[in-house]
């Protein structure tokens, strides 16, 4: 099983670390994992994306001309690719940063408010955990307790004790995807 | 036991690598897309366990010749940069290959000429393979094309070093820095003590005993005849690493009609092209150079007879593509496929430079 996966948006957004948390979740089930992140003059309010590979297979190029999964976070991003989500495959978008509706009709098509939803738990940093709840939902790639080992991973000691905010995120966002 | 599976950065890997290598040694200066060598170095603090020294010198130059000096002691030393810095360092590559000095050197290639961008690159080909300094030297040049191989190949780099007595270096580009990938690293080897360099460095500066004549480390050597004497011997020691030396991969070759002869990333986005090639049922290898120099001209060219087209891909305007058209010596058409300036190419955009280049009528 493999899942080639594109998540992109605002740099600030939480892109490449939900793409990290990701990552280490597929390591901790002993998946081949690349995480290729775009790393050009990026800051808050810029464009970001990240390449998450997660595979029982070894992983050959980590540059890839189509996605299983695109996440997508704003308007740039959408512009961008939309057009490469493989036929069949999922697009996932957060409806607060997007304008116009996906015209694809040969791909599967959800949107998560994880904005709102955050808004609503009074934390604005629980938004990208609550898309990696809305994924997982949709495709159960990695089990939550691998998740959970991979946050701790992937988080500095100091902050462990973020995780159970990140779990309650995680599992309301698979409550609020819905298909489009 | 065996060692954990951890997921880190390229940069981050050849940091703990050097760490657990037991490098004496690191001296450079912060360049993207490489700055997080010095920071993980900086982070893991191993001067207070290993007592490997760290400095963040004052320049490129300041760090290259930090190296020479570390290397003259039979210390193993490293520097790491990125393509503007790295040319920085020429002067100092080619005093250390003149010294004949063990060092490595690490290159994580970005868009250039000139400061350029930060995006990955393979543009650097030339000036690591051929030359880059002054004379007629060699630099051991090898090709990450995975996090693994970028701690692996500290070892490997500082093992051919001392072998040799040359600089290696380590030439691998941005996508391999900055990704994050599965690693195991090597166990702990202890630094060397200054007995076991004694023994084994005879030639280093490491204080004169009454038993025998002074060490003296230069690449200074004013009578000609002398002078032509060392190159002869470089050039003897540069034969035998040829012979010796040379390592490559081939990938999905026994059958192949066409191949792709690509390095470091681009050979790993060139196994998806193979991939997806012969899903459309065309026969096509990849053959993978490890070692830059020494080049892998022989395994390139038994290909002669068996291939209809060779495609040299690099991230760069056509550099690669020179040896392998040397190493086939033109009996087979080899083409060149790149994307510049910190562009890289997709494996789609490979392929249908395969079909343009090679099969159309």
């Amino acid at each position: 099983m493999k899942h080639e996966i594109i998540i992109a948006g605002f740099g600030g957004q939480g892109v490449l670390s939900m793409g990290k948390i990701l990552a280490y979740s597929g390591l901790m089930e002993g998946k081949e994992v690349t995480w290729m992140p775009s790393y050009g003059p990026e800051q808050r309010g810029g464009t970001a994306n990240v390449t998450v590979i997660l595979s029982d297979e070894p992983i050959s190029s980590p540059i890839l001309n189509e996605y299983d999964i695109a996440i997508i976070l704003n308007q740039p991003s959408m512009d961008k690719f939309e057009s490469k989500v493989k036929p069949g495959g999922i697009l996932i978008y957060d409806s607060y940063g997007i304008h116009t509706p996906v015209l694809r009709t040969d791909i599967n098509v959800y949107k998560i408010d994880a904005m709102d939803a955050a808004t609503e738990m009074h934390n604005a940093k629980a938004f990208n955990m609550l898309i990696l709840g809305g994924l997982l939902k949709i495709e159960p790639m990695v089990q939550l307790e691998n998740v959970l080992a991979g946050l701790k991973k992937s988080l500095p000691e100091r902050h462990h004790d973020l995780i159970p905010m990140n779990e309650a995120a995680i599992k309301r966002g698979m409550e609020i995807i819905e298909r489009v | 036991m065996a060692e954990e599976v951890k997921l880190m950065k390229g940069n981050e890997a050849i940091a703990r690598a050097a760490i657990r290598y037991g490098a004496d040694g690191y001296f450079g200066y912060p360049i993207t897309p490489q700055s997080e060598v010095l920071e993980t170095l900086m982070a893991e603090m191993p001067w207070k366990t290993t007592g490997m020294v760290v400095l963040q010198a004052e320049s490129e130059v300041a760090a290259i010749n930090m190296v020479y000096g570390g290397a003259s002691t039979g210390k193993r030393v490293m520097t790491s940069s990125s393509s503007p810095g790295v040319s920085l360092k020429q002067e100092g590559i080619s005093y250390l290959a003149g010294a004949e000095l063990p060092c490595l050197i690490v290159n994580v290639m970005r868009g250039g000429p000139g400061l350029g961008t930060i995006q990955p690159s393979q543009a650097d080909y030339f000036q690591t393979v051929k030359g880059g300094g002054h004379g007629d030297y060699r630099l051991i040049a090898l090709a990450p094309s995975s996090v693994q191989e970028m701690a692996d190949f500290v070892g490997l780099g500082f093992e051919l070093a001392f072998k040799y007595r040359n600089p290696a270096i380590i030439l691998a580009d941005g996508i391999i820095g900055q990704m994050m990938e599965k690693v195991i690293l090597p166990p702990f080897h202890p630094r060397q003590t200054e007995e076991e360099i004694r023994e084994q460095c005879p030639w280093a500066a490491q204080g004169k005993p009454a038993s025998r004549e002074r060490n003296v480390v230069t690449s200074l050597e004013l009578d000609p005849a002398k002078m032509e004497e060392n190159n002869i011997r470089f050039q003897k020691k540069y034969k035998l690493i040829e012979e010796n030396e040379v390592r490559y991969e081939e990938y999905q070759c026994e059958d192949a009609e066409y191949l792709l002869v690509a390095f470091g990333s681009s050979a790993r986005i060139c196994q998806k092209v193979v991939e997806n090639a012969r899903a459309e049922g065309l026969k096509l290898g990849l053959l993978r150079p490890i070692t830059l120099w020494p080049f892998p001209s022989a395994a390139i060219s038994r290909y002669v007879g068996q291939v209809k087209g060779i495609l040299s891909v690099e991230l760069n305007a056509g550099q690669m593509v020179e040896d392998v058209r040397l190493a086939v010596e033109c009996k087979v058409k080899v083409e060149h496929f790149g994307r510049l300036g910190g562009i890289v190419f997709t494996p789609d955009e490979v392929l249908q430079a395969l079909k343009d280049k090679f099969l159309r009528s």
